[in-house]
């Protein structure tokens, strides 16, 4: 028997529709793996990090006493700013646990309400002084242990040796509690404050500052440069040796790894410009050497992407080149421009490691107030963050790793609307 | 695409092949082998021995052609011949390729176009051109029809470019059509009001020639009827150069015709003529569909 031509294909099709089914598998698995991986990071970062967006607090009822803060009575700024409000908060605990004499429990009491507590006291004091006198209901941050405790993370059940809370201060917590004097509310400190040594006081506002600034500088350097040198090479420059040469560097230097852009910037800006150490007007230098070439890149594919019969339109009307990439080309290109930009400026966000090496990882508690004063920025604070042995700047590290993720979202998202809106057809 | 090599073989046979170059055809002065009279009484263009090179690839062989006041010239020929690369030349739109070299001289009204004081912007105003595929700016109907005149200054009022651009709409036979969605973008209308509209566009800064570059080849039969009625009326101020792939199209809207085949200008006359008594081999076997 013979096998007809549409046998012979038969049989053959049975095999390219099995080799179909196979190749879609394949792509169902990976992008199953790379979701299932997505879903992983987000579900680990958020469950680290959701609890850092509360603060325990504890209510004291503080005593403003005159004879600690302005014994004489003069009101005068400067003794309230040098009196002890340390001394209010340790009187009020110890009005609060009357059983504790003994010296050494009494600072572990004490240790209970965060540093932070007395500044607080302070400026109370200092916007309205008529309150010395009277005695104020305050809710003051608890000591990170205590927050620990509060969320959990500290486990009672261990032996009292290895636990940082010894049971002395769990009873003292837990009377707090019971008498409903501690409460987690919504920690504003984390989103207003810089760096801090007391995680309860540490926030992300410095390094969020800092990106910003650092960024701007970034943007304000590398979008023109970059664009400019797009549009030369792409719609002015000959084709020979040198802007080939020019076009493999820059498609090289888009491989550089980032701390060799980090190396540079410090010899070069830090060791012989002498500009200022730490600050983002350096940040922002070597980020933008180092967002260039993506700027460049993306420029160029964009500026390619517009159909020659727009130019020849443009050029046999008798517009110049000038005119003819300043009126049509330019205007078609720049949402693919932006776009690229945007991802650029994401990756700046998003990077550390040159930032390293100019002294942005600096333990800096002051918010910048401008480009030139030292600070440091998200990437950089999740990591130093992340090398503190506190158990409280774990949950921190992954909250300030959901800002800088909601960061990239909103950048991408940008992206992606400003592509969908303003992109042309032909 | 045919080479070089093959180009020899296909031209040879009318070259030795008996038929003497018939005499009355070669008429009068520049020293070419076309078959016609290549010039006329009065041009408004006249090129002479002209080349064209791609790199090392030699496009356009020595060809010469005048172009007159208020007639349609269209050039035919199979694909690959040339005549769009020619075309271009008239207006300088091969300066944009890096690898195209021309020589030979074409001159506007007695001013060398390549001359290195003519201004290639000045040119392209004078010589404006349409393209095979219509190519309206992304931008309104309106603003498309403006950008030659506001480039090159023409207006000095709002209400001067207003005139411009309704006049220009007129002529180009679309104004009826646009004239309630001028501030709609240009690329929303159909293709044959686009090839219009770029018809407008170019008639709108007043030039002296029109080049056609296959304008018809994207429309459908009813738009390209319109496009050819166009091109007649249009003949009344403009001198309008059109490449065509259709031999029904060259013999409706034109004048004069020219040939080209690889490169070589074979024959030009009269566009009767030319269809009715072809002088020349090449020209008749393109004719007759015997290639092409």
């Amino acid at each position: 028997m013979t096998m007809t031509t549409a046998d012979k294909i038969q049989a053959n099709l049975n095999k390219r529709y099995a080799a179909e089914r196979r190749f879609r598998s394949y792509g169902l698995v990976s992008v199953a793996i790379g979701l299932a991986a997505l879903l992983f990071l987000f579900l680990s970062i958020i469950g680290k990090g959701y609890t850092a967006f509360q603060q325990t607090y504890v209510k004291l009822d503080v005593q403003f006493d005159a004879a600690i803060i302005d014994p004489q009575r003069t009101r005068d700024p400067q003794t309230l700013a040098r009196a002890d409000y340390g001394k209010l908060i340790k009187k009020t605990m110890r009005e609060r646990f009357p059983d504790v004499k003994n010296r050494r429990d009494k600072r572990k009491l004490y240790k209970l309400i965060s540093p932070g507590a007395v500044y607080m006291i302070q400026d109370m004091v200092r916007n309205d002084p008529r309150l010395i006198g009277t005695t104020q209901t305050v809710w003051v941050p608890a000591d990170d242990d205590v927050d620990m405790l509060i969320k959990g993370y500290i486990n009672r059940d261990e032996p009292e040796s290895a636990r940082r809370l010894k049971d002395k201060e769990i009873a003292w917590i837990d009377s707090l509690a019971a008498t409903s004097s501690l409460e987690k509310r919504f920690n504003k400190t984390f989103f207003t404050a810089g760096d801090s040594r007391e995680p309860e006081l540490a926030g992300i506002w410095g390094a969020v500052v800092g990106s910003f600034y650092t960024l701007v500088v970034t943007l304000v350097l590398s979008f023109p440069i970059g664009v400019a040198t797009a549009v030369y090479l792409e719609e002015f420059a000959p084709t020979n040796r040198w802007t080939d040469l020019i076009e493999v560097n820059i498609n090289n230097l888009a491989a550089v790894p980032s701390i060799v852009f980090g190396l540079l910037g410090l010899s070069v800006f830090l060791n012989f410009m002498a500009l200022p150490r730490s600050a983002p007007l350096v940040g922002g230098l070597v980020l933008s050497l180092m967002t260039l070439p993506t700027v460049i890149i993306a420029s160029r594919a964009s500026l390619q992407s517009v159909p020659p019969s727009i130019r020849e339109g443009a050029l046999g009307m008798g517009a110049s080149q000038m005119q003819m990439v300043a009126h049509h080309v330019l205007p078609l290109a720049m949402p693919g421009m932006l776009t690229g930009t945007i991802i650029g400026m994401a990756r700046a966000l998003g990077e550390s490691a040159p930032l390293l090496m100019i002294g942005m990882v600096a333990f800096i508690v002051n918010v910048p107030e401008g480009p030139l004063d030292p600070s440091t920025v998200l990437p950089v604070q999740i990591y130093l963050w992340a090398d503190t042995p506190e158990r409280a700047f774990v949950e921190r590290t992954s909250a300030a790793t959901l800002v800088l993720l909601a960061f990239l979202v909103v950048m991408n998202g940008a992206a992606v609307w400003l592509r969908k809106r303003f992109e042309q057809r032909w | 695409m045919l080479n070089q090599k093959q180009a020899v073989l296909l031209e040879s046979p009318a070259q030795t092949n008996d038929v003497p170059p018939p005499a009355p055809a070669k008429i009068q002065e520049p020293d070419t082998k076309t078959v016609g009279r290549v010039t006329v009484d009065k041009p408004i263009m006249t090129t002479r021995n002209v080349d064209v090179y791609y790199g090392e690839k030699q496009a356009i062989i020595d060809v010469s052609i005048d172009i007159a006041y208020n007639e349609v010239l269209s050039m035919i020929g199979p694909s690959g011949c040339g005549k769009s690369t020619f075309l271009r030349c008239l207006n300088r739109m091969n300066d944009t390729i890096e690898s195209a070299r021309v020589t030979g001289k074409i001159e506007l009204e007695g001013h060398d176009i390549y001359d290195k004081k003519t201004d290639v912007v000045t040119l392209r105003a004078r010589v404006g051109m349409v393209f095979q595929k219509p190519n309206p700016f992304p931008k309104s109907v309106y603003e498309n029809v403006a950008y030659g005149p506001r480039i090159h200054g023409l207006a000095r009022k709002q209400a001067e470019l207003d005139e411009i651009v309704q006049t220009s709409l007129q002529r180009a036979g679309l104004w009826e059509e646009v004239k309630d969605r001028l501030s709609e973008p240009g690329t929303g209308l159909s293709g044959g009001q686009q090839q219009r509209l770029c018809i407008a566009r170019s008639i709108a800064v007043n030039p002296d020639i029109i080049l056609m570059d296959e304008p018809c080849s994207a429309l459908d039969p009813i738009a390209t009827a319109r496009i050819e009625e166009l091109i007649d009326e249009l003949r009344q101020n403009y001198s309008i150069v059109i490449v065509t792939h259709s031999m029904q199209q060259a013999a409706r809207v034109s004048q004069r015709t020219a040939y080209f085949h690889l490169g070589d200008l074979i024959e030009v006359g009269e566009t009767s003529t030319i269809f009715t008594n072809p002088q020349e081999k090449l020209t008749e076997d393109y004719l007759t569909g015997r290639f092409g």
